[in-house]
């Protein structure tokens, strides 16, 4: 039997693996010790499982274990990464290199720093969602100390080309920082191969808990230093201070080991769904696949359908069906998605998008009666849409005057 | 955000989902909002010369399931009314019929608008000045 609601919102949030929690369990009442506690066996458990934990989560990425700092999650591996690098390097610049198509940890952040006397690039992405590097070489500067690009995108999936940005980055003395939130531990991940200095990511997102995430900050060629963001007792060798989250930390390290382990079964039997689902929905007409379709995550699919509205198009199913669109017609700026627009889609297709998450529950099953339900809905409003009724009588939408309000 | 029953009620069945002959004399046409603004409604109205009443009435609407209940009920509330009862609907009455959240107000205005439209198309079609009407505040 089919169990009701579909949960296909991945790229929010994931469901916890049962054997994460197994791990964690014994570290809540039992081992309780604050891993810091240096003179008692209660202490020295805590800090043997983190160290373990660090060691999951160092062989997941190719890092070595010192180079892993815990913090709360990728917003705040996102602050610490790029403003302890503003900080630390303020003799050498004060230029920042981003995207427009980042998360907004990032581009907050950026903002943030502008206000303190950073000059901060926002480079625009191409229509397939991926930052062209000869833009990124051009806007290199003497003073530019940081290039902070994202690994994969959260709405549409798409994976940027990290090596060569991260070489572009090094040719100019600039060190690369990447928000990897949607990558590690679904696609390989390799801190040396990809030349990446400063790396954030969470459990959240990769079957472990809420809470817990990781800033990886190399030390060897070079040897990368951030700023403490938070003052006290110089916890992660002096980076981030705070009593470490020991069973989040524990069930962190769990679910990186299973992500390294079966990752890639995970991979072929996701992907598979996500092209039937791909293939199947975008039968219809005017749908179209947002994000460059080579370079994507194994799980996400986002599919404008012209003509119906995102919201109204959730109505549909969302009693059965989880899952997110790119029309923000909740929120009270009416804007809908800044990354679809930076993509150049029109506003009418950023409304009209949905983002698929698949993930490790996800079953053929599941996909099988999204297909049908959104397809259905899709069809339903296009008969009550009047924009599809003009598209069908052949009139230039674009050529309308609409009036804005 | 959770939808209330009568949201729910008006998208999973939707009165007066259609299209009136925008051509004929005694049909009003309004198209409010624009497809970037992601809610387009189009109301239509068709009114009997002889007594002015309004018989029949459509919609299209491309947007949230606010928008499309605001318009289906828009349609409702016009049928067997007269054009001067009609002007006299009010954004504020489908917001409390409806139980819309502050930030679905503007899916009733769009629909006030609508309505608006439609009799101004209608009235200039047969020989009539507009209507002026006073701004709504969102």
């Amino acid at each position: 039997m089919l169990k009701l609601p579909i949960y296909l919102d991945h790229n929010a949030t994931t469901p916890m693996d049962p054997r994460v929690l197994e791990a964690m369990i014994p570290y809540f009442v039992e081992n309780f010790g604050n891993a810091a506690s240096r003179n008692h066996s209660f202490g020295w458990h805590a800090e043997e499982a983190v160290d373990y934990a660090r060691e999951q989560i160092a062989q997941l990425i190719g890092a070595d274990t010192k180079e892993i700092i815990f913090t709360s999650g990728a917003t705040e591996g996102d602050n610490l990464g790029i403003k302890g690098v503003y900080e630390m390097y303020a003799s050498k610049g004060n230029h920042i290199i981003t995207c427009t198509t980042e998360h907004k940890a990032v581009l907050d952040t950026c903002k943030h720093l502008e206000k303190l006397g950073a000059e901060v690039t926002y480079l625009e992405v191409q229509p397939d969602g991926l930052i062209n590097l000869k833009e990124l070489e051009a806007a290199m500067k003497p003073t530019t100390i940081l290039v902070a690009i994202m690994y994969a995108n959260n709405e549409i999936g798409v994976i940027q080309p990290v090596k060569e940005i991260s070489a572009i980055a090094k040719k100019h003395g600039a060190l690369f920082f990447t928000d990897a939130v949607q990558a590690v531990g679904k696609i390989p991940v390799d801190v040396n191969a990809d030349g990446i200095d400063l790396m954030a990511f969470t459990a959240h997102k990769m079957y472990g808990p809420k809470g817990v995430g990781a800033l990886y900050v190399r030390r060897k060629n070079p040897r990368v230093k951030v700023t403490a963001q938070l003052d006290g007792g110089g916890h992660e060798r002096g980076m981030r201070s705070g009593t470490l989250n020991v069973p989040g930390i524990v069930g962190f390290g769990k679910a990186c080991e299973l992500a390294r382990l079966e990752m890639a079964s995970d991979t072929e039997r996701i992907s598979k769904l996500r092209d039937k689902l791909e293939t199947a929905l975008t039968q219809l007409e005017e749908s179209y696949v947002n994000g460059n379709p080579a370079y994507r995550l194994p799980h996400v699919s986002n599919i404008s359908f012209k003509y119906v509205e995102g919201e109204g198009l959730m109505m549909g199913f969302n009693k059965d069906i989880a899952l997110s669109s790119g029309s923000a017609c909740t929120s009270a700026s009416l804007e809908p998605s800044y990354v679809l627009k930076a993509l150049g889609l029109g506003d009418d297709l950023a409304h009209s998008s949905l983002r698929f998450g698949l993930g490790r529950y996800t079953t053929e099953e599941q996909i099988d009666f999204t297909i049908k339900a959104v397809s259905e809905t899709v069809l339903k409003l296009r008969e009550m849409s009047p924009l599809w009724e003009m598209f069908k009588d052949g009139i230039d939408i674009d050529a309308i005057q609409w009036a804005h309000h | 955000m959770a939808y209330s029953d009568k949201v729910i009620d008006h998208y999973s069945n939707p009165k007066n989902v259609g299209t009136l002959d925008k051509a004929s004399k005694n049909v009003g046409t309004g198209l409010v909002g624009a497809p970037e603004c992601g809610d387009v409604m189009r109301l239509q109205i068709q009114v009997d010369e002889a007594t002015g009443i309004i018989t029949d009435a459509k919609f299209k609407t491309f947007g949230c399931g606010s928008a499309i209940a605001s318009s289906s009920l828009a349609t409702e509330w016009l049928k067997g009314k007269t054009i001067d009862q009609a002007v006299a609907i009010d954004n504020m009455d489908l917001v409390e019929e409806l139980n819309l959240p502050p930030v679905k107000i503007h899916c009733s205005v769009l629909a006030e608008d609508a309505i608006k439209a439609a009799i101004n198309d209608f009235r200039t079609k047969n020989g009539l000045e507009e209507l002026v009407f006073e701004q709504s505040h969102v």
